[in-house]
């Protein structure tokens, strides 16, 4: 009896010593409904966060980062469910809880930021209506209070006209603006725990800096826990106090970030680590003038022309070599390349290819010519046809441009696949839907190199891509390139591919090309003030460099 | 056809039900004659008589046997029915994804030619054509398969919309593929599994449809049976508490039930749609 | 506020263009009739005199195109011409009728539209309850049913084995309301019957699609009960799509009418339809076909109008 009462309170007091442990996660099963039936896909992991911590959860695609997130709200998705383990927040058992009792918990006491700002917020609403809607509702605030709160809290976030832009609806403002917003949202009832599902991942460089500083600040503030899930990791070196590093639904390493960040233990956490500097051998310097494409004064719109999208375009691209178009979106990056295939007929201007003229219009242009620049796009999973197999997609250039037929198509085929990387007898009568991205997107390589080309255009080829994946597709065209001699044009948002994989670059703002430099030029100082600005918006591993950053921005501005 | 039984044995009860009730009815159909204890046009005994070990289902209102008729009648009904769905299909989506593909002023002008076509609700329509025309069989499945074609068309171009703005559409335009190509192998592969799924849903709807004018004494003319007609040219016994002509409408609900049981089963797979 | 007004405008021109060219085809479906109207409707044994004469009456002998305007212009005053049949004017032949049909329309809108909402709502809430599968089982049966199945049902169980109700539903303007309501009640149900399932399925795909979307699993993460959840949030994204399911509907009850209509003998304007087809009297066909394809018009133009300013994007722009 004695026995069994001292076991008691010893239960007690090492409770007690956890007290401050806000939320525990023990042996968490999650499963999703596949193709093939359910099947696990976060297999026993293990969370602690303590109050007023911020967590970093990291992973690339299919680490169950998002899952995880949601189910710290005892919430699973659509086609998931949690089936073992334990999700105690402050002592409630969510894995138990009535579905009531978590509705009381959700937006009181958790909340979740989305990725998508703009898809989350409920459309026929506006803003304020929407923040006020959980302190009513969970009957802790009068709608005055509410919104004075809001007004407060949007002020805080550095929103303009913070008292009025709550009665503004979500397709009236920006997508930072909004990203926000949710923020506000999400801290309406002063929660315990707030989840951030990749808040910035579909912003601007630019705009995330604003968005992550006024997110970091209003937790602070709050001192409100956090659980933080992202695939960068210089971003969440920027947020959290500790990381968790999340492989294939389990857990690789958790250290607090300093450590993680100074000596990653586990080989994978190292890899990761390692992506971010590739580093190439610099190319042998091309002939000086070997122009092998040309934009001269360039410019383009869509619709009716009434709006210019590029204005006044002058490219030039030496042959052999790499040019990386550079620039946010809405820079007119992306139709800088659809100009110069073609697919956008160009409203003014000239495309020189080998100091020859081009239609510019696609549809004018000669077999010779189209099979000549070759298109790589950025969505694999989209770019080819999911009812062919990947032997007819990269056969059929072949038959159509070189007229290969039978046996001879064939074996071309397999070589092609070889020189991808990827095993011809095993993939030549798959369909797409059976290869991952990083696989279609060597097909889509494939597809390209069997036209037999001069220059090929890869629109955002690794962006959909995981650091790891799109690192070997950065290697594998860069040593296609020296092997056959072929010209690339990069278009892309991310500074760090620009560095591994461009010779020169191309940076674009609003339509407007801001300079054309060789690569090493651009990334050494004096800047240009645009790609100064874009440069140093790019997040760094050091996780003191958001606050460095926005002391110097701050300094800069009461300078001038 | 080995997958599509071994996907049928994991089926929900009611598609099995529906692929039953459809080959119930093919064998009818193919074996009208030697199934019918009469001929189709026979006059055999006095109108309305009641039901028999002679005749089945009784006679109609001028002597023929029912049973027999309604046999007849899945050939006619059917048969009308499936020509003019396979008309309609092939105007209607050809067509349809012809304008997605080429788009621009060939799409303005089909699209507009099809809004003010189905801008006139089809029933009023066939009757307009067909007080016209006349009501021949030939002329019924002509009318019919072209406002039926104006609907197939709207999926049709609609589906295909999805499928051309697709990357590998567009890479196969630049590579500088023609039309039919990429209608035939890049579009159609893609759109195939909603548009056989409509295929089933416009067969019961031109089913219902042709019954429906038939009912009215201006779709399959006699002596022809046809389901429809039965159920109109014996309507008078019902006020007698006969259900006999409820038996060639419930023939029509039945096949139309079947269909649709199987085409919600197909639809439900081919959306990818699984249960929450 | 501007983009609406223009939009909305657009909108009624292009009805008023539709009304304008399917009044076009419908006159024009005469003109390419096979031999002579005139022949057709005096028979093989009228002479070349009598023909002529007719021909002049109907004033055949006159371009098509001055035909078609006065034919246009008389219509919009409300003179349809006569019945190739009887002579009688077309304008009173259908006025009693039309209106007769509206009211029968009317009549199962008023039951079906708010059951229908109802019953779509309630199955997007419970969805894959019994209450949605014994919802869809009988949904896709229901229209499966030709309409004179569902109505000669009512007819043998509410009229003929139980007299609750007449199998007839031959109305007067005499008689009081009630008994009018009475009396067309078998006709009311059997279009309920058939519109009602399919409204409510709309309904219900439309709220289940709205329901994946983001904004919804936000209001679920900030803990909104499912009913909010399904009114606040789902509901007025979904509007659009079911207005243009009840206008279809609507439009369907308009039209729909015609085998009803013959199936309880009432006296409408499908009825009318169906017996000037049989007899070949084109003049009122083409009457009674531009008036339901104008009704059916403007319901889609209106339903078209209530979506455009149910769209809070446009309601609030920029």
């Amino acid at each position: 009896m004695t026995i069994c009462e001292e076991n008691l309170t010893s239960e007690t007091v090492k409770q007690d010593t956890q007290a401050d442990s806000l939320l525990t996660i023990r042996g968490l099963k999650i499963s999703a409904l596949l193709d093939s039936g359910w099947g696990e896909i976060v297999h026993g992991v293990d969370l602690d966060l303590k109050a007023g911590e911020i967590l970093g959860l990291i992973g690339e695609s299919g680490a169950g980062k998002s899952s995880i997130g949601l189910a710290a709200m005892g919430f699973a998705r659509n086609g998931c469910k949690l089936t073992e383990g334990e999700i105690k927040f402050d002592g409630i058992d969510l894995m138990q809880a009535s579905e009531k009792q978590k509705q009381s918990l959700r937006g009181a006491r958790i909340a979740y930021v989305a990725q998508s700002a703009a898809a989350s917020f409920n459309p026929a609403s506006s803003l304020i209506k929407q923040y006020c809607e959980a302190p009513i509702k969970h009957g802790l605030m009068s709608s005055e209070s509410a919104e004075k709160e809001a007004i407060e809290l949007y002020k805080k976030l550095n929103l303009p006209t913070p008292d009025l832009i709550g009665f503004r609806y979500p397709h009236q403002i920006s997508g930072g603006q909004l990203q926000r917003a949710m923020t506000a949202m999400a801290m309406s009832c002063k929660p315990d725990l707030i989840i951030f599902d990749e808040p910035t991942t579909a912003l601007d460089v630019t705009t995330q800096i604003e968005v992550l500083s006024a997110i970091r600040d209003i937790v602070r503030e709050y001192k409100t826990a956090a659980i933080y899930i992202t695939h960068d990791l210089a971003v969440v070196a920027q947020m959290a106090d500790r990381i968790q590093v999340l492989k294939d639904g389990n857990t690789v390493e958790i250290a607090d970030t300093k450590t993680m960040l100074s000596a990653p233990k586990e080989d994978y956490t190292k890899s990761l680590w390692a992506v971010r500097n590739i580093n190439r051998e610099a190319k042998q310097q091309s002939v000086e003038d070997d122009y092998i494409l040309q934009l001269k004064n360039i410019s383009a719109s869509y619709g009716n022309g009434t709006q210019n999208v590029l204005h006044n375009i002058n490219i030039n691209v030496k042959r052999g070599q790499t040019l990386a178009v550079v620039g946010e979106s809405g820079s007119g990056k992306s139709t800088t390349a659809r100009v110069l295939t073609g697919l956008l007929a160009a409203g003014e201007g000239e495309i020189l290819f080998n100091n020859k003229a081009l239609p510019l219009n696609y549809k004018k242009r000669d077999k010779e010519t189209l099979r000549h620049v070759q298109m790589i796009y950025q969505m694999a999973d989209t770019a080819l046809n999911p009812k062919q197999t990947i032997g007819q997609i990269i056969g059929r250039p072949l038959d159509f441009y070189l007229g290969l037929k039978g046996e001879k198509k064939q074996a071309r085929i397999k070589a092609l696949l070889a020189q991808v990387d990827l095993d011809p007898d095993k993939y030549i009568s798959r369909l797409p839907g059976e290869l991952s991205g990083g696989q279609k997107q060597r097909v889509s390589i494939a597809r390209a190199l069997a036209a037999e080309p001069e220059f090929i255009i890869c629109d955002e080829v690794t962006s959909a891509l995981d650091q790891v994946v799109s690192e070997g597709i950065l290697n594998l065209l860069d040593r296609l390139q020296k092997s056959l001699n072929i010209t690339y044009l990069f278009i892309t948002h991310d500074l760090s591919t620009v560095k591994a994989i461009a010779d020169e670059v191309v940076v674009m703002l609003q339509g407007k090309v801001v300079e054309q430099e060789k690569t090493d030029v651009l990334f050494a100082p004096p800047y240009h003030e645009y790609t100064k600005k874009l440069l140093s918006s790019v997040p760094q591993m050091d996780p003191n460099w958001l606050d460095n950053l926005l002391k110097q921005r701050q300094q800069e501005r009461n300078q001038s | 056809m080995f997958t599509f039984l071994s996907s049928l044995r994991t089926a929900p009860l009611s598609a099995q039900f529906g692929i039953l009730i459809i080959c119930i009815y093919l064998i009818a159909m193919v074996f009208a004659p030697w199934i019918a204890p009469y001929g189709e046009t026979e006059i055999l005994g006095s109108a309305f008589e009641p039901w028999s070990s002679t005749y089945l289902l009784g006679t109609d209102s001028l002597g023929r046997d029912m049973f027999s008729r309604i046999i007849y009648g899945a050939r006619n009904t059917v048969g009308i029915a499936l020509a003019t769905t396979i008309l309609a299909f092939l105007v209607g989506g050809l067509l349809g994804i012809v304008a997605a593909v080429m788009g621009g002023i060939v799409d303005q002008l089909l699209s507009r030619t099809v809004d003010v076509l189905m801008a006139i609700p089809s029933l009023i329509f066939a009757l307009l054509i067909l007080t016209i025309v006349g009501t021949s069989t030939s002329s019924l499945i002509l009318v019919i398969a072209t406002l039926d074609s104006t609907r197939v068309f709207r999926l049709a171009r609609s589906v295909a919309q999805t499928v051309v703005v697709m990357d590998y559409v567009e890479a196969a335009r630049y590579r500088g593929e023609g039309l039919w190509w990429i209608i035939r192998y890049e579009v159609l592969p893609n759109i195939s599994s909603p548009l056989i799924a409509e295929f089933g849903l416009r067969f019961c709807f031109v089913f219902l449809f042709i019954s429906a004018l038939s009912f009215l004494g201006l779709g399959t003319q006699p002596p022809l049976a046809d389901w429809g007609s039965m159920v109109r040219d014996n309507a008078t016994l019902i006020t007698f508490g006969d259900i006999t002509p409820l038996i060639p409408a419930s023939a029509i609900a039945l096949l139309t039930i079947a269909i649709n049981f199987v085409v919600d089963w197909k639809l439900h797979n081919a959306s990818g749609l699984k249960d929450e | 506020m501007n983009s609406i007004l223009l939009m909305t405008l657009k909108r009624l021109s292009l009805g008023v263009i539709t009304l304008f060219v399917v009044s076009l085809i419908i006159f024009s479906a005469v003109e390419i009739l096979p031999g002579d109207l005139a022949q057709e409707v005096l028979g093989q044994t009228a002479t070349p005199e009598t023909i002529a004469a007719f021909r002049h009456e109907l004033g055949l002998d006159k371009p098509a195109i001055s035909r078609y305007v006065s034919w246009l212009t008389n219509m919009i005053q409300g003179d349809f011409g006569h019945s190739l049949a009887n002579g009688r004017a077309i304008s009173d032949l259908l006025s009693d009728r039309f209106s007769n049909t509206l009211f029968v329309a009317a009549y199962a809108a008023i039951i079906a539209v708010p059951l229908a909402l109802t019953l779509g709502i309630l199955a997007a809430l419970y969805r894959n309850s019994w209450f949605d599968r014994i919802a869809n089982i009988t949904t896709l049966s229901s229209i499966s049913f030709p309409e004179f199945f569902v109505a000669y049902i009512l007819i043998l169980f509410l009229s003929v084995n139980n007299s609750f109700f007449p199998s007839l539903a031959n109305i007067s303007d005499s008689m009081p309301l009630s008994e009018q309501l009475y009396r067309t009640i078998l006709p009311a149900i059997t279009l309920t019957l058939v519109v009602v399932v399919h409204m409510m399925r709309m309904t219900r795909a439309s709220i289940i699609n709205v329901l994946a979307s983001p904004y919804v699993e936000m209001a679920r993460m900030k803990g909104m009960s499912p009913a909010r959840v399904i009114v606040f949030h789902a509901l007025p994204n979904a509007l659009a799509p079911i207005i243009n399911v009840i206008a279809l509907n609507l439009a369907y009850l308009v039209v729909g009418v015609v085998v009803v209509e013959v199936v309880f003998v009432y006296p409408g304007l499908g009825q009318l339809l169906v017996d000037s087809v049989s007899k070949r009297d084109i003049t009122v066909v083409q009457a009674a076909s531009l008036i339901f394809a104008g009704t059916f018009i403007l319901l889609n133009l209106i339903a078209d109008i209530l979506s455009i300013l149910s769209n809070p994007r446009l309601l609030n722009p920029r």
